[in-house]
């Protein structure tokens, strides 16, 4: 007994703290996993840690989202107002749900603020998705191997968008309340079976008795759970591909340039975490959000001007907007088909998601490769993605301006009417166009990449011969300035097997690889190759050629050129 | 003279020379400037007088000689001093351009002279008169009724609160944050341009009282704090995406920029 004691001692940990850490590595072998992830290398960059700012939000969401179930009611049975809320709702006849949410703003202590912080977290939970999602689409972080990765995030979007939604219906408000009513009519808009998911939802006619209590335990159990899991595999997922890094010098498909976990990914991340914290409790603080009492209880009959929901369902609120009403509701055979809701608020957002879900693999597809991707992509290198995601963006933000359109109107004095035909006509032409421009600002980008790899900088210094003649002295780039600009690939478009065999017998699926073919030609026709070091070596004994060629003939005026080109 | 001469280099002198400026100019200002009209209100025979003069100057182009009304102004026969005062006390008429709806704009009248003008239509046909102090005061009034009549009947397009709010074709309703308790009574009373009439049978005295005590209630800002103009979620979503995120990218562009 004495000589195991005296051989465990030899090697033990002598801090508490260490103590700890044995005991429970011999309980647990944690220590192993410790190790690993401390070690973990992650590379740096400001727009990795988009994903953080979603993630850390949610943080905020779960705890204060926690307080607020404990003094919300979610009963949708009639109460008179008599609290310590707003003169201006006393005496009112209104839903427990409404009375409990003034009760926890007024009557809880710090209450107001917890629900205020929430809210705001809400609102940059989504709108920090929506920028992680812009990165991670722009620079191509979206290849195999993370195509599984982009479609959790997608869903990831869409339970957002759920979990807003449900917790912005809780309330029982008037503004609320007519976002539900919305939600009703676009229930029953889906042809055949609407009008019974209308009554299935709401548990009998709208608005019932039922609603709010259902949105209660989709929003504080069904969403949360499947956002927690799903957050749980993106990370696995990330940490298992480990993360794409910037090109850059020494930066390739199989390394990952970057510091360690700990202790320097520790601090940054733990910093992150407070800074959002911070900001999120200073808005929850300083700045009013969803004054339900403005509002007022829920009653199907008024609606106020300026009724939109919160941002991230403002493109579908601008969908409808701008969907002309006369001649697009058909009666057949006793049926209704309303295809003036049905075409704005199930159709267009379909499209849109639809969008978001296969592109990865239509990408895949057209470019027909196949290896994988760690090193991340340029935008412009890339200039139909590039495009092409700039035209979604442009759809959906004319889409969001669309559902403001009042208060476009109103702030800028112009007709409501004049501004809906504007976005009806920019919402087909915007995205085109913004295509084009982008496409088009990439290919530049792309040629004054060339032109500075083979010329070098221009330095502004102007030399003169002694036999008059004029140069500008180009400095060329050093090793990682070219790097970055020459090690992208620039894909061409598919290359297909002939329509017929060696036989001269039609090729089955000929047609099908045509098609793709045609996309792909879509995808890549345009492009900017990178320079070839032969091309590079090309340019500089042909710059060299011309500065000892002019030595020789007429020495310089000034001295001390590092290299000097001719400018062409 | 010697002494201040060596000081005109001073780093300070810029500064007390342009408060002395300022000073100066306030001062000009508060001896020169045009003290505001004091009226009699009790209108008598010789403000229909003056009255009739001033609206032969200034109305009568649109309204017609006679208040009439031609094709391109309404007649004011029977419209009252109410809708008169409501007018021309917010400066909605003399209308100065075309436009979708008369915009306000500061009085072109004096008190006085409103008052003279507002004694001039009324003296065509009987219509609404000017409310009482006691009929407009809002501190008199419930405003949690006022919040259910403004519900139904207001909000609809003056938002809520009383924010504002488009209507079609350039036209929108005003906010009512910086309107008085007796414009806000008699718009409800009269229904100027867009707005529909309120008389006293769709919404009583009492219950028009209600209503202003309500909008009184929203001029003293909101318990979360700053309102963000109480438009809703647009204007909440712009300050989440533009302060909210705006900064928390600024801390990742820091925090990414330290150790590279």
């Amino acid at each position: 007994m004495s000589t195991d004691t005296t051989a465990s001692n030899s090697g033990a940990p002598t801090t508490p703290a260490g103590k700890a850490a044995d005991y429970l590595d011999q309980r647990t072998s944690v220590g192993g996993a410790v190790k690993e992830f401390a070690r973990k290398v992650f590379p740096d960059h400001w727009s990795f840690m988009l994903g953080e700012i979603a993630l850390f939000s949610f943080v905020v969401l779960l705890l204060t989202g926690v307080f607020l179930t404990m003094f919300f009611d979610p009963s949708m049975a009639l109460e008179e107002y008599h609290g310590a809320g707003p003169e201006t709702m006393q005496g009112q006849l209104m839903s427990v749900a409404f009375a409990s949410t003034l009760d926890l703003s007024f009557e809880v202590r710090g209450g107001l603020l917890m629900r205020q912080i929430h809210h705001w977290a809400a609102l940059i939970f989504m709108a920090a998705i929506v920028v992680h999602m812009m990165r991670v689409f722009f620079t191509g972080a979206f290849r195999k191997p993370r195509e599984i990765n982009w479609l959790v995030g997608t869903v990831l979007l869409i339970l957002g968008l759920a979990a807003g939604f449900s917790g912005y219906s809780l309330p029982d408000d008037v503004l609320s309340g007519n976002g539900l009513r919305i939600t009703d009519g676009v229930i029953k808009s889906i042809p055949v079976i609407g009008s019974y998911m209308s009554y299935f939802v709401f548990g009998g006619e709208f608005p019932g008795d039922q609603i709010i209590p259902r949105l209660f335990t989709v929003h504080i159990l069904l969403v949360p759970a499947l956002i927690l899991a799903l957050i749980g595999v993106h990370l696995f997922l990330m940490v298992l591909h480990k993360h794409t890094q910037y090109p850059g010098g020494g930066r390739t498909d199989k390394n990952v340039v970057g510091y360690p976990l700990f202790p320097v990914y520790i601090a940054k991340m733990g910093g992150n975490f407070f800074i959002v914290f911070g900001i999120l409790a200073l808005m929850g603080a300083t700045m009013s959000i969803n004054n339900v009492w403005n509002y007022g209880p829920y009653d199907p009959s008024p609606v106020g001007a300026g009724a939109q929901p919160d941002w991230y369902m403002l493109f579908l609120e601008g969908s409808l907007r701008l969907m002309p009403g006369a001649g697009m509701e058909w009666v057949i055979f006793g049926y209704t088909l309303s295809l003036n809701v049905l075409i704005p608020a199930v159709v267009i957002p379909t499209l849109l998601f639809l969008f978001l879900f296969a592109y990865p693999f239509v990408e895949a597809k057209v470019t027909g490769d196949k290896r994988e991707h760690h090193v991340l992509d340029r935008p412009r290198n890339v200039p139909v993605r590039t495009g092409l995601g700039v035209g979604f963006l442009t759809a959906f933000i004319i889409l969001a301006l669309a559902g403001s359109n009042d208060l476009i109107a109103t702030h800028f004095g112009m007709s409501i009417n004049q501004i809906t035909w504007a976005f009806r006509i920019l919402f087909f032409v915007g995205p085109v166009l913004a295509f084009l421009i982008t496409k088009r600002i990439c290919l530049g980008l792309q040629r004054k990449d060339r032109e500075l790899v083979l010329h070098g900088h221009e330095t502004g210094r102007i030399v003169r011969f002694a036999n008059g003649e004029y140069i500008e002295v180009h400095r060329p780039l050093d090793e990682q300035e070219r790097w970055l600009r020459v090690n992208y690939t620039a894909h061409k478009p598919l290359e297909i097997e002939p329509a017929t065999d060696a036989r001269g017998v039609k090729r089955k699926g000929y047609q099908k690889d045509k098609r793709w073919q045609r996309l792909s030609r879509f995808f890549y026709e345009d492009r900017v190759e990178p320079v070839t070091p032969a091309e590079l070596a090309a340019a500089h004994s042909h710059g060299e050629h011309d500065e000892i060629a002019a030595e020789r003939k007429s020495p310089e005026v000034t001295t001390g050129a590092e290299s000097v080109e001719r400018e062409r | 003279m010697k002494a201040l001469a060596a000081r005109r280099h001073h780093r300070a002198a810029p500064v007390v020379l342009m408060l002395l400026a300022l000073l100066l100019t306030g001062g000009v200002y508060a001896v020169l400037a045009p003290s505001p009209a004091t009226a009699d209100t009790a209108s008598t025979a010789n403000d229909v007088e003056e009255g009739d003069r001033l609206f032969q100057a200034n109305c009568a182009t649109c309204h017609g000689p006679n208040a009439e009304g031609t094709s391109q102004a309404p007649s004011l026969v029977g419209v009252g001093a109410a809708s008169v005062d409501f007018q021309v006390s917010t400066g909605r008429m003399p209308m100065q351009a075309n436009g979708p709806q008369a915009p306000q704009k500061p009085p072109q009248m004096t008190e006085e002279q409103t008052a003279q003008l507002a004694a001039y239509v009324a003296s065509l046909g009987a219509g609404p008169a000017i409310p009482t102090d006691e009929q407009v005061d809002g501190a008199e009034g419930d405003a949690s009724n006022g919040a259910l009549l403004f519900r139904t009947n207001c909000a609809m397009c003056h938002n809520a609160v009383g924010a504002g709010g488009a209507l079609s074709e350039g036209k929108w309703a005003p906010p009512l944050y910086e309107v008085s308790e007796r414009n806000i009574y008699q718009a409800m009373l009269t229904g100027p341009q867009s707005m529909p009439v309120f008389n006293d049978a769709n919404i009583t005295p009492d219950e028009k009282r209600d209503i202003i005590a309500y909008l009184l209630e929203q001029r003293d800002g909101s318990a979360g704090g700053l309102t963000l103009g109480s438009l809703g979620p647009v204007s909440e979503g712009v300050w989440a995406w533009v302060v909210g995120l705006g900064l928390m990218i600024g801390a990742a562009v820091w925090i990414g920029a330290k150790s590279s």
